[in-house]
């Protein structure tokens, strides 16, 4: 059974091309996937996002409950921040990876990926045993609607009276936007500046129709999960699925600067650490394949899954590949052997349906924004 | 979207031109580039290539998959489009114009082809 989102009619009637993803009926794109990439890095798009998963976590032990189930260390998010983490297998195995935000002094929101939602959902649950601490599905509370680009201070400022100036990145307030209570956070996924809007299900849509007015003249537009992809991809933002797998640690990931050996609680005994600990002393004395960057020459694009190679020889796979509206080439992200990871490696190709054409390596991400 | 009633259709979504002097148009229709969405690569036969009915003779890259390009006839090759390799997005703006993709002297042709009004109802669009 598919689900659909609080904004699923809105997003028919604005034409949108649908697509399943993780369960959900979700916008792919409702023009040009390019054209809505460029408006975000050029202006703003406005994505709904309600397929995320919410996890609240609160009571006396949250934190605590937080240092142990996740490898990040939580104790050191202020009240109104927000902090990128994952949870692990005993193995070391990523589970998911999570943006974790602290609402009050002991209650915690947990934001997982529509996939994952329900493993980390249970993962947590059956963590929480002994703590005093609850953990409640939220999934159903949240609608999600985010504005991305250089444009989105001015739209979103527009139409509410919270301090936006004040709000940093990874950061979250309460506020109202546009008459709807609101959590809102300076977070996204497309490497740009941006704010992601929590509401309940029952406000998305008064809330877009006032984003959609508000940004009218700023130039923002509708964008799908297509868009989304590339400009995660340019900015270098690893997709679980793709460069985060279970047969994957976080410093396999390249991400060893997630996992918080010392915390204030919890330091000693969070789930996944003793093989964590291995994880990290294979790392330094054997650096493992490094996700790097790869930019084609020619204009066939790789693919997930795809050989990299180097002499004829396989020397590491593409985990995510498209057509890069910025770059005007296309580009991947790969997992490469340490000896052809270096930017400027010559020799390095992806094997295209059974043509090597020629990539050049580079250092990620593809795209910054300019601050 | 409407399919221009002088062209003839394939299954595999290609639209073939009136035959004139031995030699037929080939491209994909706006059903099939609308379902591709933005193109970015266009692989097209070579002139003197032979290509087959039904069978693959090329492929178009859409920002999220690769697709097979069909051809709806079989002959030789004798014109592919460079506007269209270079700038792929015609096939995105201008498909049964601009953004055709060879031209083909036909050698035999399959009697399953579709009019408009049967590619419409079989696409439904």
């Amino acid at each position: 059974m598919t689900r659909t989102t609080a904004l699923d009619a809105l997003h028919r009637s604005l034409g949108a091309t649908m697509t399943d993803f993780a369960g959900w009926d979700m916008p792919l794109r409702y023009a040009s996937e390019r054209d809505e990439h460029n408006a975000v890095r050029t202006a703003a798009g406005l994505f709904d996002l309600s397929h995320m998963g919410e996890i609240t976590v609160t009571g006396p032990q949250a934190v605590d409950l937080l240092n142990r189930a996740l490898v990040g260390n939580i104790g050191s998010v202020g009240v109104g921040r927000a902090r990128y983490t994952m949870i692990c297998r005993e193995d070391g195995g990523i589970l998911d990876d999570l943006i974790v935000y602290r609402l009050g002094e002991t209650e915690y929101m947990v934001v997982a990926n529509a996939g994952n939602a329900q493993i980390v959902l249970d993962a947590l649950t059956e963590r929480a045993a002994g703590f005093d601490a609850e953990v409640r599905d939220d999934r159903d509370a949240y609608a999600l609607i985010a504005v991305q680009g250089p444009n989105s201070p001015a739209i979103v400022k527009s139409v509410t009276d919270a301090d936006l100036d004040g709000l940093k990145y990874y950061a979250g307030l309460p506020g109202t936007v546009a008459g709807v209570e609101a959590l809102i956070a300076r977070t996204g996924y497309t490497g740009e500046d941006g704010f992601e809007l929590f509401v309940a299900p029952a406000d998305a849509e008064k809330l877009w129709q006032a984003l959609t007015e508000a940004g009218a003249e700023y130039g923002l537009v509708p964008c799908g999960l297509s868009c989304r992809d590339t400009l995660r991809l340019e900015a270098g933002m690893p997709l679980y699925g793709h460069e985060l797998t279970t047969d994957l640690t976080p410093f396999d990931a390249g991400l060893g600067r997630v996992v918080k050996f010392e915390k204030t609680s919890h330091g000693d005994d969070f789930i996944g650490h003793d093989a964590l600990k291995d994880a990290a002393a294979k790392a330094e004395a054997n650096p493992p394949r490094k996700l790097v960057g790869l930019i084609a020459e020619g204009r066939r694009v790789p693919r997930a899954g795809m050989a990299v190679v180097a002499d004829g020889q396989v020397v590491g796979e593409v985990t995510s590949g498209a057509p890069s509206p910025t770059l005007g080439k296309p580009i991947a992200i790969a997992y490469v052997d340490a000896a052809h990871a270096e930017p400027g490696t010559a020799g390095v190709g992806v094997d295209i349906r059974g043509t090597h054409e020629p990539y050049e390596v580079v250092a990620l991400p593809f795209y910054k924004r300019q601050k | 979207m409407s399919n221009p009633q002088q062209l003839r259709y394939s299954k595999e979504h290609e639209w073939l031109s009136a035959v004139e002097d031995g030699v037929a148009t080939v491209g994909i229709t706006e059903h099939a580039a609308n379902a591709l969405g933005d193109i970015v690569f266009a692989q097209l036969p070579e002139v003197g290539d032979t290509v087959t009915a039904g069978e693959s003779c090329g492929e178009l890259e859409s920002t999220k998959s690769v697709s097979d390009l069909y051809s709806p006839v079989t002959g030789e090759v004798v014109a592919a489009n460079q506007d269209v390799v270079d700038d792929p997005a015609l096939v995105n703006s201008a498909p049964f114009e601009g953004g055709w993709l060879f031209k083909v002297r036909v050698s035999e042709e399959p009697s399953d082809l579709l009019t408009a009004d049967e590619y419409t109802e079989f696409s439904g669009s």
